[in-house]
Formats: structure tokens, sequence, C-alpha cells
């Protein structure tokens, strides 16, 4: 044998168990050289790993033991030394290495477990975050919820809107089984269910408010639990399971009286209405201080919701009523417009309607008058005129009626005859005084001034009226119509606080006072008598006629006069007496021409109008001549005599007023001497009046003379007062045609 | 005055006898009443003139009513017309009368009537004129004593 240095295993290499190891051996070796491998591998695509020198460690620790086992594959068999001195370093290399690493790991191993206990602390750690983080975003959820609920409310103003939006929200935020509302009634002693969030409709379900429970939500700000007993609470047909838990809370209703600006709603209202939130009810939530502090805000912000609902409503309701009124208004507008504008349309075609026949009458009456007129008709028409006169002033007053209310009447002053004012109210009332067989008796004071200025139309008229009222309303008795200057204690005791006489030199002021003996009125009603057409009822005999105008006319134009009227009775058939003052102005002396409107001249001038009369009288019987120069000649007028009709053609001029001619001559011929004087005289107002004195006559040569164009004829003998009326009513008329 | 008392007297009696008897009417007091300042003898001036007048006229009629051949009644109607014009201008009452008989007896040209009417005015008017002149006379008497004459209505 030589001697090898090789190494005999222990046990012989055939035997089996020496075939398991050699198995194992070379099975831990793959392994233990695929481990760092794979610890490679992974560790180079971990990121992080702090230890890697440890690893490093760990792997020169396992790839040396698999090298160690690896070599021992060959220790089974008869091997040489340097396999066995190959094993022997791979072992203690391996057994270095390993002690190193022992002794690393003490150092590391507590670390690897902190990490671990850190790791563990970190994931609870993140969980109770991920917790918080859960409730955090719930709440922000809330809120968000709130607001969304806020804004929903608050967009819309209509009550159910806003109630039933918030049910469905807070249902939906929370999760709620269940949420209902429930109003006080009208009378406040009971609360309705109103509103459900499952039901449609709840039906009339009724609770008393002065429930313990209900008091004690009511008394607090809060939200409340309450037991799902509470008969508020009992929303929900019961169910098999445990209803949730239920919280009430109370919402103000606020009323518009409520809101004082300094005082904020400490609540001054009583009303609340309930809002009762029910949980599911077979989950086991609770109810949440947060979820109770939305439902608070909840609350509150329903509460002004609904008040601005009910003030939008409110001022809605207030808005429309407005224009429906201003619409009411407007169309009454427009009515009284047309109204007015018809009134004012009726009266201008009434009044043009009016007037033009009126026109034609005047006109043509005056027409009239001008021609040759029996003195029966010269008085028809003179009648006429005067009447259709004042008919057309009726007409004008009509009109100006409209005008004296606007205040736009003015009056039309002038001078003129203050007596012959009064006298022609008396001609114009004294047939239908004669008629009643009353007495008119006038009364013009020494102290008058015969002139005035100042509207005498109106002034006639209102006395016209006034006396015409004491005509009509007395049935028997005197009416007497005195007028004076008033004295300032007289015009100061006038009933009328706002009368303020003021006497100045240019002025005066008259008093009219129209006493009658008839009916009389009762003193109550005096104040209605100058209102447009107020008229007592009570009376029958005021039925006779009068639109009620008249006084109320007289009392505008007495007005516009600065003056004052009134009516003093001492009762029903007492009598009345009617007073009026008017403030005139002075006039100077007047000259004849200033005289517009007098129809007739007054007969204390006729002396002076026949005064210096150029007359001439042809006359062939030289003692009726005489006798007609002497009378004229007592009158005062200038007479040429002449004694035939050549004589009378050659004298005549036109300086005299009035030719006197015997007609009853049979030799002359006096028609053909007046259509001389025509042809003579074209202008009329040159011609002098040609007047027939005759001795006999009849109708016929009445007509002839008419005919003929005389102005006048006079029935021999002629007496003194005869002739001077004769001259005075032909000065004035131009006209005397004696009745046969 | 008791001269004046009683010649004014016996003037109103006389004047009122004169209206009594239809001398005169109405138109002769008239007349009177125009007698004034300015005309102090207006009525005797009248009369006078009346006289006059009458004269003259009559003398017309009667000549014109003593044609034989041919009266022409015209110019008698005229005159008698004149007549009656002035007799009733001065208040010659009866005078008056006559002549409106005498004028209806010239229409119907009745001579015989006229004839007899002009006899008839002849006698009223010197009646008349006897009556007033002796008015006048009176009147004249009662001025002299210094009396005013009395008006008589």
């Amino acid at each position: 044998m030589e001697s090898c240095n090789c190494i005999e295993p222990q046990w012989p290499p055939d035997d089996l168990l020496m075939k398991y190891q050699y198995i194992s051996d070379f099975f831990i070796a793959l392994a233990y050289f695929s481990i760092p491998l794979e610890l490679i591998y992974f560790v180079k695509k971990s990121a992080v790993f702090p230890y890697r020198w440890v690893l490093v460690q760990f792997g020169a620790f396992i790839v040396l033991c698999g090298a160690t086992h690896l070599i021992n594959l060959w220790t089974f068999t008869v091997h040489s030394r340097t396999v066995a001195s190959v094993m022997t370093t791979a072992k203690v290399l391996t057994a270095a290495v390993s002690c190193i690493t022992a002794l690393m790991l003490v150092h590391i191993i507590p670390d690897l477990l902190s990490v671990k206990t850190r790791e563990l602390f970190l994931k609870n750690k993140a969980a109770e975050l991920d917790r918080e983080m859960g409730l955090i975003r719930t709440q922000e959820e809330t809120g968000r919820h709130v607001r969304m609920l806020t804004h929903e409310i608050r967009s819309t103003l209509d009550r159910h809107t806003i109630l039933k939006t918030t049910l469905v929200e807070l249902g939906r935020t929370l999760a709620l089984e269940e949420c209902a509302l429930w109003m006080p009634t009208r009378t406040g002693l009971e609360l309705q269910l109103s509103y459900t969030l499952r039901q449609q409709n709840p039906v009339g379900y009724t609770v008393p408010i002065h429930h313990p429970v209900i008091n004690q939500v009511f008394s607090s700000n809060r939200a409340v639990k309450i037991s799902p007993n509470c008969p508020v609470a009992r929303l929900r047909p019961a169910g098999k399971y445990m209803p949730g838990e239920v919280v009430a809370v109370r919402v103000p209703l606020l009323h518009l009286s409520n809101f004082h600006i300094n005082d904020w709603p400490e609540l001054s209202t009583k009303r609340y209405a309930l809002m009762v939130l029910m949980l599911p009810s077979d989950s086991a939530r609770q109810w949440h201080v947060h979820e109770l502090e939305l439902v608070e805000v909840v609350a509150d912000q329903v509460a002004v919701a609904l008040s601005h609902a009910a003030i939008l409503e409110e001022s809605m309701r207030a808005r429309d009523l407005l224009m429906e009124q201003n619409v009411a208004l407007d169309l009454a507008r427009r009515e009284a417009e047309t109204a007015i504008r018809a009134r004012n349309d009726f009266l201008a075609v009434m009044n043009h309607e009016m007037r033009t026949p009126m026109h034609a009458i005047i006109a043509l009456s005056s027409l009239l008058q001008e021609t040759e007129l029996t003195p029966e008709q010269r008085l028809m028409v003179e009648t006429i005129l005067k009447s259709s006169n004042l008919l057309a002033t009726l007409i004008n007053d009509v009109l100006d009626l409209s005008g004296l209310e606007d205040g736009s009447l003015q009056l039309d002053l002038g001078t003129f005859n203050l007596y012959a004012v009064f006298r022609e109210v008396l001609n114009l009332i004294k047939p239908i005084a004669s008629v009643k067989k009353l007495h008119v008796s006038l009364t013009l004071a020494p102290d008058l001034p015969e002139y005035a200025i100042g509207d005498e139309k109106r002034l006639m008229q209102t006395i016209l009226n006034i006396v015409g009222n004491a005509v009509k309303f007395s049935k028997e008795g005197s009416i007497s119509i005195t007028a004076f200057v008033a004295k300032l204690d007289t015009l100061r005791d006038s009933k009328a606080p706002e009368f303020l006489p003021v006497l100045s030199d240019n002025h005066f002021y008259l008093r009219v006072q129209v006493k009658d003996s008839g009916s009389g009125i009762n003193p109550l009603d005096i104040p209605k008598l100058f209102t447009k057409f107020a008229q007592n009822q009570s009376t029958g005999t005021r039925n006779s006629g009068g639109s009620g105008l008249g006084l109320a006319i007289c009392k505008r134009f007495v007005n516009l006069m600065e003056g004052h009227i009134w009516i003093e009775s001492e009762g029903l058939g007492k009598g009345c007496t009617a007073i009026l003052i008017v403030k005139l102005g002075m006039a100077e002396r007047v000259n004849e021409s200033k005289l517009p409107y007098m129809p007739k001249m007054p007969t204390n001038h006729g002396q002076t109008a026949i005064a210096g009369l150029k007359v001439l009288v042809m006359d062939e019987n030289g003692v009726s001549r005489m006798v007609t120069k002497g009378l004229l000649l007592h009158l005062g007028c200038d007479v040429t005599m002449v004694g035939s009709s050549d004589e009378c053609l050659r004298l005549v001029s036109h300086e005299h007023k009035v030719v006197f001619m015997d007609i009853c001559v049979p030799g002359i011929d006096s028609y053909g001497i007046t259509i001389r004087i025509h042809e003579k005289f074209t202008k009329r107002h040159e011609r002098p009046l040609l007047v027939a004195l005759t001795g006999n006559t009849d109708k016929v040569k009445k007509e002839n003379c008419m005919r003929a164009g005389m102005d006048g004829l006079i029935l021999k003998p002629v007496s003194l007062d005869k002739m001077r009326s004769v001259l005075t009513d032909l000065l004035e008329h131009r006209v005397f045609f004696e009745a046969i | 005055m008791d001269v004046v008392n009683q010649l004014q007297r016996q003037f109103i009696d006389y004047s009122a006898s004169l209206h009594r008897e239809g001398f005169l009417d109405d138109q002769f007091t008239q007349l009177q009443k125009l007698q004034d300042d300015n005309s102090p003898d207006f009525v005797v001036e009248v009369a006078s003139l009346f006289f006059e007048d009458c004269e003259k006229l009559i003398n017309n009629m009667a000549r014109a009513l003593e044609q034989q051949q041919g009266v022409d009644f015209k110019q008698v109607d005229a005159s008698v017309h004149q007549l009656k014009g002035s007799s009733s201008s001065i208040g010659a009452m009866r005078v008056k009368d006559v002549c409106i008989a005498f004028r209806s007896f010239c229409e119907a040209q009745n001579r015989e009537g006229c004839l007899r009417c002009l006899q008839q005015v002849t006698h009223e008017y010197s009646l008349l004129k006897n009556k007033l002149q002796t008015l006048f006379r009176l009147q004249q008497q009662i001025l002299a004593a210094g009396g005013s004459i009395p008006v008589v209505e």
C-alpha cells in the first residue's frame, strides 16, 4: 500500500446511512447556495433595507456553510488530504463568520424587534387617525349638509318647500328613519302633524300641546332626546324592532310683529313648532353630539327662513292688494275723467246748441223791435228780449258754474246805475207778484249812490234770484226789498267769521235785505241752502221747481264780489229774510255814454231828455198849433211851428228830434210828407221821429200811419202829462203808438 | 184880502159852472196848467186866437152854404174840421159836439142840416165867448187885487 493521505471515513461508504447523509448534504449545500442568491435578489429588489452589512455577513456565512456541506460530500469516500484541508479551511471560515454573525445578531435582533413594535404602533396610530379622519369627514359633510340645507331652505321663499326640503335633507344627512314636523294649530292648544318625511300626506293627527315632554322640548333651545313612546314620536307603525332614538327640537315661529329691531328674538313669541327626528329602528346608532348640533342649527335656520317666507308672503300680499287698488283707482280715475269729459262735451254742445237758438231769438227780436209794431206787440217783443237776455245770461252761467268752481270766473266790472238795477228787478218780479197777490215794495236809502262800479249783470241776477225766491215761496203777504249802504257795525255782525269787510274810500258795501212773509225756513236747514243741488226734502212747498243751483250761484257771485249772503228765518211759517252784502266801487260823475247795458233810461232823467229837445210842429189849425206849442214849451222843448207841409219839409233838419204832424186835416198829405222826410234823411239816427197828431182815428188810419213810416200816433187832446210821457217814451223806444 | 177871496171864490164857482154846463172840458184845465211865468197870458192868447179862428171859419162856412148852386161841401167840411180841431184844442166841448154833428151833415151833403148846425155853432160860439170873457175879466180883477188865480181841478 502506498501511504496515501487519504482519509477514510468512519463509516463504510456503502452504508445506507451514508447514502442518506450524502444526499442530505447535497441538498443542504444546494439550499445554502440558493438562499443567499434569493437574499441578494430580494435585497436588490427592495429599496430599503438598513442592514446590508448584516446581509452580507449572513450571506457569507451561508455560502461558507454551503461550501462546507458541499465539500463534505467528498469526504464520504476516500478523499485526499487536499480535500480535507479545503474542508477544514471552509469550516474554519464558516466558524469565524458564523461567530461574527452571531455576535452581530445580538445587536441587530433587538433593533429588528423594536422595528416591529414601532410598526405595530404606527399601524394603530394610522388606524386611529383614519378613524378620526372619518369623523372629521363626517362632520365636514354634515356641515356641508347643513350649508346645503340652509341654502336649500333659503333659496326658496315658499313655506312648504322650505319645510319639505328641511325634512328631506335632514333625513338624508342624518340617515333618519323618520322626520316629522308638528305645527301648532290655530287655537294654539294642539300640535298637528304637518309634514313627514316618509309619509306623503300625513293625516291630521294632533297632540295636545301641554305635554310634559313637549314643554320640556319647548323650554330649551337644544335638541332633546325624547322617549320613543312619547306621543309625538309615535310616527312609525310599531315594528318588531326596537325603535331608534328620537330627538326633538323646537322651531320658533317668528311673527312679523315680533321683530323688534333692538331686541332680537329672545322669543317674545310663544309659538313653536316641533321637529321630531327618529333614527333607524334596528341600528344601534346613537345620536351624536354633532348630529344634535346639526339639528339645532337647522331648526334655527328653518325658523329664520320661515319668518322670511312669512314676511315675503305679507309683502307680496300687500303688494298685490296695492296693485289691485291701483288698478281700481286707475279705472275709477279714468271713469271720472270720462265722465268729466262727457259732461264738458255735453255742456259745450248744449251750450252751443242752446246759444244758437238764443242768439236767433235775441237777434230777431231786436230786429223785430226796429220794425213797426203796435204797442202791444212792442211790449211783447220787449218782454221777449228781456227774457231772452236773462236766459242767455243763465246759459252763460251754466257754463260759468264750472268756471266758478275752477275759480276762473271773473266779474265784468263796469259802471252802472244801481237804482235802475233795482227797478228792473222790481219790474220783472211785479207780474208774478201781482198774480200771487203779493205786494212788493222797494226802498232805496237816500244815501245809496246812484252809480256804482261792479258786475251789473250778475248783481242783478243775484238780487233777482233772491227776490224771485221770496216771491216763489210766499203764498201771500208782502215782500219788501230794502237797499242801503252798510255801515261798519252792521257789516261786522254778519254771521260769517271769515267775512272781513274793509272800508276804503273807493268802495262801499251795499246791503240788500229781502224780507218776505212766506213759508219760512227751518233754521236747521239754513246751512244747506247755499249748497249746490241740496234741497231740503221735507216741505212740500219746496217742490215747486228750481234746480237748487240758484242760491249756490248767488253765493259764488257774492263771494266774487267780496261780500256775504245769508238767510235768516225764525222758523217755518214765519217768513224769512235774505241779506246780501256786496262790495261795489264808487262811481264818479257819469255821462250818459257810459251806460251800456241799460235798455231803459230812468224816468227822472226824462225831464232832462225832453228839455231842450228840438221839436217841429206842423199844424194848420192855428189854435191847436198854439196849444201844442204851449205844451211843448212848458215841457222845455225848443219848438218850431210850421203851418204847411212845404214849410215843414223846408225847415225840418237833423237837429229836430221829433216832428209832430197833424194829420186830420184832409188837405194835408201827411203820408207824402212822411215819405219825403224818410227820403231826406237816409240815416236812421239823423231822421227825426215822426209823430202823427190826430183828433180822431181808426185802426185803418193807424195802420196807414205805420205803413207810411211814422214813428208814432197820438190822439188829441193831449194833456201835459200825456205829452210828457209820450215824449219820454218816444225818446226811449223811438216809437209810440197810442192804443186805439 | 176879503175882496181877493171873494173874487177867487167867484172865479172858482164860475169855472165850475162852466165845466158843469159843458162849456169847457178838461182840455181847458190843461191849458190853464200850461200858463206859467214864461207865458202868463197863455190862456188868453189861445182864447183870442180861437175866437178869431172861429169867426173866420164861421164866415167861410156861411158863405159856402149860402151858395145856391152847388154847395161845396168839401170846403164846408174842411172848415168844420178846422173848427172842431180848434174847439177841441181849447176845450170848447159844446162847440166841438156841434161840429161833430155838423160834419155828419156835411158828409150827407144835407144843406139844411148844415145850416141848422151852423146856426147852432154860431150860437154856441157866442155863448162861449161871453163866458170866457167874463172869466178872463174875473181873472184880471183878481190879479189887480193882488191875488193869484186859483187852480181849478
